[in-house]
């Protein structure tokens, strides 16, 4: 894989909290056009990887390049959906408005959105179905709206690269069907896309590659090769309890965290 | 009335709308408490200003006073960062520190000084006319000019960065990913609010200056879901609150800033009372509504449930559905009215006869 295919490439990052060490050097090279998950048990960094990458935590070793340029030069062609619970739902704010910060960062200081950043909005709240939400305020949406909303917000940034949070964290079954084939559509336009998941039992189902994550990197590769039953064992220890035929995991005790 | 009462109400509602449009954002980041701290540390950077001009007029004190209000907000975030004290106790030791050194300074070296214990807690809103300065051409109070600059730069910095820190507010991750420093809109905020905090400090006093940047915003919140509104709505608040506030000192010949700070205090109760969408009294009338709807749709699904069974005669007669319901009897009874008045039931020789409309909201009760 050369520099130019390789979307995202993380070398000996190491993060820590309070000198605690959250990851420990994870070498990470996504090639561009996948659907990647990262899967591992809670705290296993996951989340910090992400906030790693873009540059919201400070490494305490490794660096990370994004299509072969750090963060700060690429942060345009960067997306990003946080976890839904991150924000304050009660904000005094709008749909729409919610949708049209994903082009702030396009804007940059000062410029205001305007008719451009609206329409692209209104299109996007199209794309995730949520067209006629538009003018709700935010708090009046449920768990499965609030991730649409999202990831509305997500599209209006016409990223390359994308990272998501947790984007079926408590949402209904429609939804992430919904979530899913936006995803989808997002790979089949060329963009990688990076989630952040905890079903492991939809992997095989929903994504082509896959990053296995527990404080270090236990493997990283095509879900075909990547996700079997010695690396998930490795990942979550002996909490996983399922057996596989062709390698690959098909019943997983390890559900949906509490 | 008369220039001075005219002059004072007019400087009354300038620091209200000064103080508001900052606290808009404290009250939105959860940051009231910071608000306490920075409005009694910023007297350490008056005193410390002063001691180099050794004049209240100089602009250097509004200066030494925001550079103590950051110094205020960096010492609170290191001592949290330490993981050993919690934000808020981080809060509590951090400002009385700062204070306690102000006071300390004032008491051995500025003894002669206006700088009592009076002035820091309750400022003195009645002098404010006696103090006048020449500004292009017109003779002004002090007070005013300075809170009318204020209270401009205030408006003029939310309206050229409030894209900015609406997102800051909104979704700091975000922000910092798309590279608007959200630490720097922190820190700006913050200077903003220390800055807001001196001006308003010998007008109103340091713990007068927190109910006028909190109480509005509290409202405002109460009252709207758009945060354009909210800005509005919180400086309409406040100034309205500073008016009656003056009348009513004016009327019992008391306090002018406490008497702001009550009335508008007495605004955010009415709001949270009487808010048509989140006050308490809507909030009640809606749990009501909804206890007598949902009584209706269980009696509306009972009597379609029973209706064409062997039961149906018996299950259907007013005078022992509390029986079947297990209801108080008169509450039962209650229930059929409203029902009744809904045009749910019918009664029809002591029995209750479900209607069409009954029917419907039965049928789609079950549907969910």
């Amino acid at each position: 894989m050369d520099s130019k295919t390789k979307a995202l490439e993380v070398t000996d990052l190491t993060v820590a909290y309070q000198r605690k060490p959250v990851l420990w050097d994870i070498d990470l090279d996504v090639p561009s056009g996948v659907l990647m998950a990262i899967v591992g048990p809670n705290g296993a960094g996951k989340t910090t990887l992400i906030k790693t990458i873009l540059g919201l935590l400070k490494p305490a070793a490794g660096h990370v390049l994004i299509h072969g340029k750090s963060y700060i030069e690429q942060r345009q062609i960067v997306g990003y959906v946080p976890q839904r619970g991150s924000v304050d739902w009660d904000f005094p704010t709008s749909v729409l408005d919610v949708v049209m910060m994903g082009r702030y960062g396009e804007l940059g200081w000062f410029k205001r959105p305007g008719r451009r950043e609206r329409d692209l909005a209104h299109d996007a709240l199209t794309k995730v179905g949520m067209a006629d939400y538009a003018d709700r305020q935010i708090s009046q949406l449920s768990g499965g709206q609030q991730q649409r909303v999202f990831l509305a917000r997500a599209l209006v940034q016409d990223a390359q690269i994308y990272f998501m949070d947790e984007p079926f964290q408590g949402v209904d079954a429609t939804t992430e069907r919904a979530i899913v084939t936006l995803l989808q559509e997002l790979r089949a336009a060329g963009k990688t896309v990076i989630v952040v998941h905890h079903d492991l039992q939809t992997v095989p189902e929903y994504f082509d590659w896959v990053t296995l994550l527990n404080v270090r990197c236990i493997a990283s590769g095509p879900v075909s090769q990547v996700f079997t039953d010695d690396n998930l064992r490795s990942t979550y220890g002996g909490r996983v309890g399922f057996l596989s035929r062709n390698g690959t995991a098909t019943e997983v005790a390890y559900g949906h965290p509490v | 009335m008369t220039t001075a009462q005219l002059e004072i109400q007019l400087i009354a509602v300038v620091v209200a709308a000064a103080c508001a449009l900052p606290g808009v954002f404290l009250v939105l980041r959860r940051m009231a408490m910071m608000s306490d701290a920075i409005s009694h540390t910023v007297l350490l950077g008056i005193v410390l200003a002063f001691f180099v001009v050794s004049d209240f007029g100089n602009p250097l004190l509004m200066i030494g006073a925001a550079a103590v209000g950051v110094l205020t907000v960096s010492l609170t975030e290191l001592l949290n960062k330490t993981g050993l004290v919690k934000e808020d106790a981080a809060i509590g030791l951090v400002f009385p520190a700062l204070f306690s050194i102000a006071v300390i300074l004032i008491g051995v070296f500025a003894r002669n000084v206006h700088l009592d214990t009076h002035m820091v807690f309750q400022g003195d809103l009645v002098f404010a006319p006696f103090d006048r300065w020449q500004v292009l051409g017109l003779d002004l109070p002090r007070t005013l000019v300075v809170m009318t600059v204020i209270l401009l730069l205030n408006a003029v910095l939310i309206t050229v960065f409030y894209k900015e820190l609406k997102l800051a507010t909104f979704d700091a991750g975000l922000a910092a990913a798309m590279g608007f420093s959200p630490a720097l809109i922190h820190y700006g905020l913050m200077t903003m609010v220390s800055i807001t905090a001196v001006g308003a400090f010998d007008a109103v006093g340091s713990i007068l200056v927190i109910a006028l940047m909190i109480a509005p915003p509290a409202a405002a919140y109460l009252l709207t879901d758009r945060l354009p509104v909210m800005l509005g709505l919180s400086v309409l608040i406040g100034a309205v609150g500073s008016i009656l506030g003056y009348w009513v000192a004016h009327y019992f010949d008391t306090t002018i800033a406490g008497s702001m700070v009550m009335m508008i205090g007495v605004l955010f109760g009415l709001t949270l009372l009487f808010s048509p969408q989140r006050g308490l009294v809507a909030l009640a009338r809606r749990r009501i509504r909804q206890k007598w709807e949902f009584s209706q749709t269980m009696l509306a699904i009972h009597l379609l449930n029973h209706a064409g069974t062997a039961h149906a005669e018996e299950e259907s007669r007013v005078d022992h559905l509390w029986e079947h319901m297990r209801w108080h009897p008169a509450f039962a009874e209650q229930v059929v009215r409203y029902a009744e008045r809904k045009g749910v039931v019918r009664r029809h020789s002591g029995h209750l006869i479900l209607t069409d409309t009954g029917r419907n909201l039965a049928q789609q009760a079950m549907m969910h």
